[in-house]
């Protein structure tokens, strides 16, 4: 999804989560509307917003069993450890987040969709402040989630290769 | 990966409050010194006379609980709304009125409950005994988690607002107050012979409405709140 800053990116992002009202309209999921089967919709989703969901007073392993136990499932220590190295942040799992960097924390935040046993990912400007590596990666793990059938609705300024299969680009304008 | 049931899902939102506590210690601590100077402040205050202070001992320390339990209101939900954690529990397929619990049940753990343990010792202070000090722990017991959960409702709904303290006095203390007159009037019913079962029970009956009605009102402010 495309388009000037303000538009409303974030917005219809919100609204596909359903944290924000829908005005006309509806949003189906299975065919039927997200607000009249709610907790079986979110299981299903992940969503990654722009702030990073994680608190700042806990260590990595710390916010990462939290997320994955919000999501319903059990977290599992080896498995944190294995996608933590997997997104560059090897040997972080003790520390404090507040002692993480920018780039750091986001690549913390983005490891939650490694954990994550959902089908549709919406994720809001996931190449924001990822190098060049971190971009590859993401969007390799985004292409072998749309591999295994997976969803992923997400927003970009920049053009990346998602390889795999043409994505549907929407633009939306004032 | 294995499945978690909703009320370890809950149990987790409740370990994640402890251990956050844990690293902020002073944070924890705040309402419980705050409890101690109140308090103490009191026979200070209005002098050395025993009987004086023995009438007012119930109410004063209940109070002061009641003030303290309140200082940390406003952060129950600040952080996670600031850091985005917030949307990541409204988004749980886990009913976020459960997680709701988990967090008024943390501030009750973290906050309540160390007023509960301190109380005697400021008692004592006033000159109350045993038998009093009992029944003044027990209503606190009972008071203390039914101002979490009614608190959950004001810290929710004051999210994001400026100014957020003031308003969430203004919108909780109201529904504070059966809770403050059954609990300090329980000592002195005893003290005048005239039994504080009555008490006891309406304070467990506020305590059993405000945890089946508090989550519901909270979960519908968090939501509103993250519109």
């Amino acid at each position: 999804m495309a388009g000037a800053n303000g538009v409303g990116k974030t917005s219809l992002l919100r609204m596909v989560c359903g944290l924000a009202p829908i005005e006309s309209g509806q949003i189906l999921w299975n065919g039927k509307s997200i607000h009249a089967q709610p907790d079986a919709y979110r299981e299903d989703l992940c969503y990654l917003g722009h702030l990073n969901a994680l608190q700042e007073s806990l260590t990595v392993n710390q916010n990462l069993a939290f997320t994955t136990a919000l999501a319903g499932n059990a977290p599992d220590p080896v498995q944190i450890r294995e996608v933590l190295a997997h997104f560059g942040v090897r040997g972080r799992g003790e520390q404090l987040v507040r002692h993480l960097s920018q780039g750091q924390k986001r690549r913390v935040a983005l490891s939650r969709l490694a954990l994550s046993q959902a089908r549709l990912w919406v994720l809001d400007e996931p190449f924001v402040a990822m190098d060049e590596a971190g971009v590859r990666m993401l969007a390799n793990l985004i292409a072998s989630h749309l591999g295994q059938g997976g969803l992923a609705v997400l927003t970009s300024h920049q053009q990346v290769d998602i390889g795999t299969m043409p994505p549907q680009m929407l633009e939306l304008r004032a | 990966m294995k499945k978690l049931g909703m009320l370890s899902v809950m149990a987790a939102v409740l370990r994640r409050e402890v251990s956050v506590a844990l690293r902020q210690k002073g944070e924890v601590l705040t309402p419980l010194v705050f409890f101690v100077v109140v308090a103490s402040l009191f026979p200070l205050g209005v002098g050395p006379e025993s009987a004086l202070l023995l009438r007012m001992a119930p109410g004063v320390l209940w109070v002061s609980a009641l003030l303290a339990a309140m200082l940390s209101l406003q952060r129950l939900f600040a952080t996670d709304y600031t850091d985005g954690s917030l949307e990541q529990m409204a988004l749980s397929s886990t009913p976020l009125g459960l997680l709701v619990v988990g967090k008024a049940l943390s501030h009750f753990l973290l906050s309540g409950l160390p007023l509960v343990l301190m109380a005697p010792v400021l008692g004592l202070q006033f000159g109350l005994e045993g038998r009093s000090l009992g029944i003044l722990m027990l209503t606190l017991l009972l008071g203390t988690p039914t101002l979490s959960l009614i608190g959950s409702i004001g810290a929710a709904l004051t999210l994001g607002v400026r100014g957020a303290g003031v308003l969430l006095s203004l919108l909780i203390l109201p529904l504070y107050i059966p809770v403050l007159i059954f609990g300090a009037g329980a000592v002195e019913a005893d003290a005048a012979g005239l039994g504080f079962g009555g008490h006891l029970s309406l304070l467990a009956a506020l305590l059993v409405l405000s945890a089946f009605f508090a989550p519901l009102a909270t979960k519908t402010a968090l939501r509103i709140s993250l519109e």
